[in-house]
Formats: structure tokens, C-alpha cells, sequence
């Protein structure tokens, strides 16, 4: 591109393409378009499944039906399940942020294959779809679980097919993510950027769309022999046939474990993006996180039977997953020490982002340690289907996941919609959801330990006082996260114009473009030959504009 | 949008989705491995029943199909479109035969009545029920990749007729040959395992 | 426009692969007939095995392709390997 041409280029927000209106982004090969496109289907899924979920905690407010029967009460925490973590932590990051800022912080023009990128959003889509006329057709809504347990899952009357048959055409979807971003990693980093300059946040997109293109055929397989299972009673899962029941454990949580990666991993970027750049201060141990990195999606592979160490496995499976786990936590464990370290002595900026990084930092060690404790055999014997595991896992997959994901978007958001939010806000959205968060995952832990089952509508009487602590922390965070939407949607849409191209001192690429970017980014590729987070140089002086 | 073009890309691609069909092949071969482990005598004279010529001339029949593709990609590099077309026609005539030989096969089964859920397995036992329902499934499975190669053997053709893929652009050819190697690799694995036990 | 040289295999190569490819699979029908007891599986494996390296290593270029490729091929074959190593702690000690 010639010099004349570079004055002012229009933002991909306003570029004109082929197609004009919503066609222009539904069409759009833009993988900044296509991440917003994930974005927005993401806030209302998730809307949906949040109502479910406080549906469900009203339910649980007092012993005894209150809004709704049982079986009412599974179908909710089936879809709520299901739309959780096939429709929002499973694509997630990687499909909202990674699509926007992989190509931009590598220094490139867009994804390798952008064409197949628009494809995998269109493959989603039919997947939702398709999961949701579960809902409305056959013989109900479907009540397994997301979990899809044989011989359960081949017996119940209600609707299981399309759910099944959807989850597994979202799997495609999450395949060819995979497949486009490990090539563009690959092939399209700006001159310069070794492997070891390339900073993190593209490290953990690339580590997870390994797992990506490794685990997920496996669900799809999975998923085809339920259908067939129902559809012709090939018995593979059926003891009348033969069959066993285990092996369809086995082969979900051969997938299922390492999608808890796929979920925690681009997390752990996005923390390790932010955390430097609100302490002034250079990573510590970029190696050790990127090794931990790829370690974590090694290891992560072989863990998968502790989700059945009371199903009746051998004894020495048993012993072997345990070990295995325990040894997947370290390094885990290593992050956390190198993101305290680098905060160690930093200049730290308090602003949103930051707070959403260090609550993830308190809500992940939780999650983590609890998950310690389910990892070891003779108190997971205890805790096994009790409402300690469901803490455990909001802990990680909400508290880890989700902290990360509204800490990214504070992060970005000037950046992606050249629009600011009104930070009084975002800082009091951030309390009320954190406190209200608190509130209703911990009581579960001890409800667990007490021996409150989950998956179950009703509780003993003596559990009642920590379900009302419980149910109204639900109300105080849902709370918090319209206060957080609210403020983001009408920030979006009429917040306060911004073109400051580095609004937070950021040293990656991302904050080098335009604000927000152009259609194809840079006008030439940058050459890069420093460290990513190199805040030597930092003075103490801030821009003035933050 | 400024095309640009990286086959070695385009190639880096195919081989990664190649691994995804490489994984969902290998579980349900973690699946055969397991109930054979548990039925190993059952496993072995339900085999019996398959027909070992056929499955012979399958092999034969894939192996020479996925030699025909490798040349046409030998053909066109060199500049040689006519020989290149013949090629894939011949590859393409080689699945459709697969095809047949497959539906007449699994047509003598289902006419003896080992299919599943039928009565006749029902008599004889778990070991029968899972060697059939693995069979079936595994077959079929495949099968449908062969289906898909046939469709992508015929875009490739045309493309080549119409001089889409010619000597120096061809890695359409490049990545459907790839993909007709992994149905072929499957094959290789799928033929001693169901009709060469012993 | 990629500016790797291009490798053209020629059709001696790919034909002399597909004859041992068939004299390993007569060899492997053959062997069925012979009694190695529980070796057999393992012998059949081999067998196959042997066959799918010529079939990546020539048919699918590998031998010509950036090392990256052979190493990724490996590290998958590892993994699944490992996958049904691991399933079988729970299945051979029931
Ligand atoms: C919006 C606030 C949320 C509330 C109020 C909520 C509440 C609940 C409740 C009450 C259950 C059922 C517990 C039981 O009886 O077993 C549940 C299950 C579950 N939740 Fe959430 N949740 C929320 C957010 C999330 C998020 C963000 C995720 C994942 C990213 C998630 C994933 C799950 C999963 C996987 C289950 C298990 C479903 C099953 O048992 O099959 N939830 N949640
Ligand atoms: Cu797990």
C-alpha cells in the first residue's frame, strides 16, 4: 500500500464491504467482525443460560418445590449445562478474542484461512440451532445433563438427539478454530517474532487450539455412538447388549478434561496480558509460562479419568488418574506464582481490567485447590456428585473463565470499539458481581461436604441456611452483571469517542494499530525485535489520557 | 482483501484436520480394543463370517487408488493435464467399485441377518453383538469418507478441466490426494482387524 | 506465492511403493494361516503398520515435507497411543 492512501482509513467498523447493513457482518471474512459476531451471540446465550441458572437457584431458595418440579428442574440444568459450555466457554476466548487480536498481536493482516473462519461461525450457529430445537420438539426437553451419561442418555424418553447431534456439530466449529489459528501461528508471524517473542495471550490460543484439533474429534465420535445407540442399538454402552457403560465415561471425559483447558488456558493468557501491563513491569518467567503452557496441554490429555474414580474402575486406573492429576496442578501452580511476581514491586494501576485479574487470581487458586481435594481418591469418594463439585467447577470455569472474559473486555474494549466505558461503573459492576459471586458458590462447598447432592431439586431441611445465602448471592451477582452489560452496551454504542491508539501503556502489537483497526490492520507488517512486556524503560510517567 | 497465497499453508491445514480424522478413527479402535480384550474367542469366530477375498480385493482396490492419485499429482507438477485427468478418473472409478463391493457385502449380511438389533446376533452373544456393531460402525464410517472422497474427486476434476488447478496451482489436488491417503491408512488398519483374525 | 521448491516424486518410486504395499498385504493374508498364538494381533500390526509408513512417507510426501510434518504425524500417533495405553490401566485390571 502506497503512502497517498494512508490518510484516513476507515475503521473496520465502518468499512464498506461487498455487502451493506447486517449482511456485511454476517458475510464478513474480517476476523475482527467474525470475533464480534462470536461476542454477540455469546452475551445472549449466556443471558439465557444466566436465567436459567437464577431460575434454579430460586428453586433451591427453601426445601420442597417452590417454582418448579424435578423434572422441570433437569431440563434446566441440562440446557443450562449445555449452552455453558458448548455455547459459551468451549469457543469462548479463543473464538471472541482470539479471532480479534491473534492476527493483530502476531502482525498480521488477518487469520490464515479467513474464509473457513466465517465457516466455522456459520457451523456454530446451525449447532445452536440445532441443540434448541431440542427444546420445543419430541419428547421434551432433554434431562441428562450435559454430561450425556450412557445407558441414561439412550433410555430417557426426552429429546436427546438433536442436544447430541447439535453439541457435535459445534464441535466442527471448534475444529476448524483450531485448525486456522495453530496455521496462522504458524505461517504468520511478522518478521522478527521467534517463537519466544511472541507474547502470551497467542501462546495459550495456540497450546489450546492443539487441544482443539486433538480432543474434540473425539467428542464427535463420542457423541455419533449415542446417536447410534439410540437410533440403531448398536450396544457399544448397553450392558443388555453387552456393552459397557464405563467406556462412554471414558471416552466423554477423554475429551471433556482437556476442554476444562480448552476453557482455562486462553484464561490464563489474558491474565498474563493484563497483569504486566498494570504493574509496569515485565513478565516474570515468560519461559516458565510458556512451557507451563504446553505442558498443561500435554499432561491435561491423561487425566480424564478423575471424573470416575467411583464408577468402578480398576484400582490401579484409579491410583494412576490421581497421580496424574496431582501433577497437572503444578504446573498451574507455576502461573500463579509468576503472575504474583510479576505484581511484586510493580507500579500498579488500579483500573478494571486489573481488578478482574487479581479476583481471578483469589477465585482460581479456590477453584484449583478444590480441585485438589476432588483429585484425591478418598475424598472424592466423599465429595463425588454433591454440590462440592459444582462449586469447584463454577469456581474454575465461571471464576477462571469468566473473570477472564469481562477482564478482556475491559482490557479491549477501547481498542475494539474505539469507544470508552464509563470506569465508575465497570469498578462498581465489578464489586457487587464479585461479592454476590462469593456468596453463592462458597456455601455449596460446605453444602458438598455436608452431602447435598446435585442434580437434585429438593435438599434435606437441614441445608436450608446456606441455601438462602446461596440463592441470594445469585440474585446480588446477576445484579452485578447487568450493571457490567448495561454499562458495556450503551458504552458501545454511545460511550465517549476514542482514538487513543494505547490507552493503558500496553506494549504488545495490538496497541501499536489504529483505534479501533482498519480492515487489514497495518498498513505494512511491523518488524519485531523485542521481548513482549518490556517495561524497563517504564519512567513512572503515564500517559496522560488514563 | 489482498489474497495471498501459502500452499504450504493450505497444506499445514489439511494435515492438521487430517489428525482430527486420525483421532476420531483411533477412538473407536480404543473401543474395538477393548471389547476384543473382553471377547477374544468371540471376536474371532464371528470374523469367520466375513468374507476375507473381498475384503482382499478392497485392500488391493484402495491401495492402487491411492498410488493413481499420488501420480496425478506427479502428472500435473509436470505439466502433463491430460494424464493427470485420466488418473484421477481411474481413482475415482476405484471408489465408486469400493462402494459396490462394500454394498454387496454388507447386503450378504444383512440377509443372513447380522445387522444390529437383529434376532440372529441377539442369539449369539455379547461377543457377536459388539464384533457386528463395531463392524457396521467402523465400515460405515468409512465408507461415508469415501463417499466424501468421491465428492471431492469430481470438484477436482472439474477444476482441472476447466484449468482451476493447473502446474503451478494445485494444491486442491495436493490436499484432496492427502485425504484419500488417510481413507486409504484407515483401511489398512479397519482390514486385519475385522477379517484377518485368527 | 510459496516459494518452497516443490518436489517432484517420480513414477518409478510410487510404483515399486505400491508393489511392496501389495506384497505386504498378501503377506499379511498369508500370515493369518500361520499359528504365532497371541502374536498374531501383534504380527498383523506390524504389518499394517509397515504399510501406513510407506503410505505418509511417499504417498503423502512426508519424506519431502519440512521435518515439522514427520514430527507432528509422531507426536499424534504418540498421543493416541498413550490414550489407549492409559484406558487399558482401567480395563486390564478389573
Ligand atoms: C449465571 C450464573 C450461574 C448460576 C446462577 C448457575 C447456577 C447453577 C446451578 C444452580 C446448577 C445446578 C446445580 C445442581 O443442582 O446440580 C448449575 C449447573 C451447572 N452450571 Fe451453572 N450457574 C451459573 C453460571 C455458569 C457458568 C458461567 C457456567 C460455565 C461456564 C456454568 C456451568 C454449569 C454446568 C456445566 C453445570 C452442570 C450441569 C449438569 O449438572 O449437567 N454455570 N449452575
Ligand atoms: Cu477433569
Amino acid at each position: 500500500m502506497t503512502d497517498n492512501t494512508r490518510q484516513k482509513q476507515p475503521s473496520f467498523l465502518e468499512y464498506q464491504g461487498r455487502y451493506k447493513g447486517i449482511l456485511g457482518w454476517i458475510l464478513s471474512t474480517d476476523h475482527k467482525r467474525i470475533g464480534l459476531l462470536y461476542l454477540y451471540t455469546m452475551l445472549f446465550f449466556f443471558s439465557v443460560a444466566a436465567i436459567l441458572g437464577i431460575l434454579m437457584k430460586t428453586q433451591l431458595l427453601a426445601p420442597g418445590e417452590t417454582i418448579m418440579g424435578p423434572q422441570t428442574y433437569n431440563s434446566f440444568f441440562t440446557l443450562h449445562g449445555i449452552i455453558m459450555i458448548f455455547i459459551i466457554v468451549v469457543p469462548g476466548l479463543p473464538a471472541v478474542f482470539g479471532n480479534f487480536f491473534l492476527p493483530i498481536m502476531i502482525g498480521a493482516k488477518d487469520v490464515a484461512f479467513p474464509r473457513l473462519n466465517l465457516l466455522s461461525w456459520w457451523v456454530y450457529i446451525i449447532g445452536i440451532l440445532i441443540v434448541l430445537t431440542s427444546q420445543f420438539t419430541g419428547g421434551g426437553p432433554p434431562d441428562t445433563g450435559w454430561t450425556f451419561y450412557a445407558p441414561y442418555s439412550f433410555q430417557t424418553p426426552t429429546n436427546v438427539l438433536p442436544a447430541v447431534f447439535g453439541a457435535f456439530v459445534m464441535g466442527f466449529s471448534s475444529i476448524l478454530t483450531g485448525i486456522n489459528f495453530v496455521v496462522t501461528i504458524h505461517r504468520l508471524r511478522a518478521p522478527g517474532m521467534s517463537w519466544l517473542k511472541m507474547p502470551l495471550f497467542p501462546w495459550t490460543l495456540y497450546g489450546t487450539a492443539w487441544i482443539q484439533i486433538l480432543a474434540t474429534p473425539v467428542i464427535g465420535i463420542t457423541l455419533l455412538l449415542i446417536v447410534a445407540e439410540r437410533m440403531l442399538g448398536i450396544g457399544f454402552f448397553d450392558p443388555a447388549l453387552g456393552g459397557d457403560p464405563i467406556l462412554y465415561q471414558h471416552l466423554f471425559w477423554i475429551y471433556s478434561h482437556p476442554a476444562v483447558y480448552i476453557m482455562i488456558l486462553p484464561a490464563m493468557g489474558v491474565i498474563s496480558e493484563i497483569i504486566p501491563v498494570f504493574s509496569k513491569k515485565s513478565i516474570f518467567g515468560y519461559r516458565a509460562i510458556v512451557l507451563s503452557t504446553m505442558a498443561i496441554a500435554f499432561v491435561g490429555y491423561f487425566v480424564w479419568g478423575h471424573h470416575m474414580f467411583t464408577s468402578g474402575m480398576s484400582g490401579r486406573a484409579l491410583f494412576t488418574f490421581s497421580f496424574l492429576t496431582f501433577l497437572v496442578a503444578i504446573p498451574s501452580a507455576i502461573k500463579v506464582f509468576n503472575w504474583v511476581a510479576t505484581m511484586h514491586k510493580g507500579s500498579l494501576h488500579l483500573h478494571t481490567p486489573f481488578f478482574w485479574a487479581v479476583s481471578f487470581l483469589f477465585v482460581f487458586m479456590v477453584g484449583g485447590l478444590t480441585g485438589l481435594v476432588l483429585g484425591a481418591l478418598a475424598t472424592n469418594v466423599h465429595l463425588h456428585d454433591t454440590h462440592f463439585v459444582v462449586a469447584h467447577f463454577h469456581f474454575i470455569v465461571f471464576g477462571g473463565t469468566g473473570f477472564a472474559f469481562m477482564g478482556a473486555i475491559h482490557y479491549w474494549f477501547p481498542k475494539m470499539f474505539g469507544r470508552m466505558y464509563d470506569a465508575k461503573w465497570a469498578n462498581l459492576g465489578w464489586g457487587i458481581f464479585f461479592i454476590g459471586f462469593l456468596s453463592l458458590y462458597l456455601p455449596m462447598f460446605y453444602l458438598g461436604m455436608m452431602g447435598m447432592p446435585r442434580r437434585y431439586y429438593d435438599y434435606l431441611p437441614e441445608f436450608h441456611g446456606p441455601n438462602i445465602l446461596s440463592s441470594l448471592g445469585a440474585w446480588v451477582m446477576i445484579s452485578g452483571i447487568l450493571i457490567i452489560f448495561a454499562n458495556l452496551i450503551r458504552s458501545a454504542r454511545s460511550g465517549p469517542r476514542t482514538s487513543e491508539k494505547n490507552p493503558w501503556g500496553g506494549k504488545t502489537l495490538e496497541w501499536q494499530v489504529d483505534t479501533p483497526p482498519t480492515l487489514e490492520n497495518y498498513d505494512e507488517i511491523p518488524r519485531v525485535d523485542e521481548t513482549p512486556y518490556d517495561y524497563r524503560d517504564y519512567t513512572g510517567i503515564d500517559n496522560p489520557n488514563n | 482483501m489482498t489474497i495471498h497465497r501459502d500452499d504450504l499453508g493450505d497444506k499445514f491445514g489439511m494435515w492438521l484436520f487430517i489428525f482430527t480424522e486420525l483421532l476420531l478413527f483411533g477412538m473407536l479402535f480404543v473401543v474395538y480394543a477393548v471389547y476384543r480384550s473382553m471377547h477374544p474367542e468371540a471376536f474371532r469366530i464371528a470374523a469367520e463370517e466375513l468374507d476375507v477375498a473381498l475384503g482382499t480385493i478392497n485392500t488391493v482396490l484402495l491401495l492402487i487408488s491411492s498410488l493413481t492419485v499420488a501420480m496425478s499429482i506427479t502428472a500435473i507438477q509436470k505439466g502433463n493435464k491430460q494424464r493427470a485427468l485420466q488418473l484421477l478418473g481411474v481413482t475415482l472409478l476405484i471408489a465408486i467399485i469400493f462402494l459396490v463391493n462394500k454394498y454387496f457385502e454388507w447386503g450378504a449380511k444383512f440377509e443372513y441377518g447380522f445387522y444390529p438389533g437383529s434376532e440372529v446376533l441377539q442369539e449369539l452373544g455379547f461377543g457377536t453383538i459388539l464384533f457386528f456393531g463395531l463392524y457396521f460402525f467402523m465400515t460405515g464410517i468409512h465408507a461415508l469418507h469415501i463417499l466424501i472422497g468421491i465428492g471431492l474427486f469430481i470438484y477436482v476434476i472439474v477444476q482441472m478441466k476447466n484449468d482451476k488447478i493447473h502446474q503451478t496451482d494445485y494444491v486442491w489436488l495436493e490436499n484432496t490426494g492427502l485425504y484419500w491417503h488417510l481413507v486409504d491408512l484407515i483401511w489398512i488398519f479397519l482390514f486385519p482387524l475385522f477379517y484377518l483374525i485368527h | 506465492m510459496s516459494e518452497e521448491k516443490t518436489h517432484i516424486v517420480p513414477y518409478k518410486t510410487q510404483i515399486v511403493v505400491l508393489i511392496v504395499l501389495l506384497i505386504l498385504t498378501a503377506l499379511s493374508v498369508a500370515v493369518t494361516q500361520l499359528e504365532f498364538g497371541s502374536y498374531n494381533t501383534l504380527v498383523a500390526m506390524l504389518l499394517a503398520g509397515a504399510k501406513s509408513v510407506l503410505v505418509l512417507a511417499f504417498f503423502m510426501h512426508l519424506k519431502y515435507e519440512k521435518k515439522l510434518f514427520p514430527v507432528m504425524v509422531a507426536a499424534v500417533m504418540v498421543i493416541f497411543l498413550l490414550v489407549l495405553f492409559v484406558t487399558f490401566f482401567d480395563y486390564s485390571y478389573r
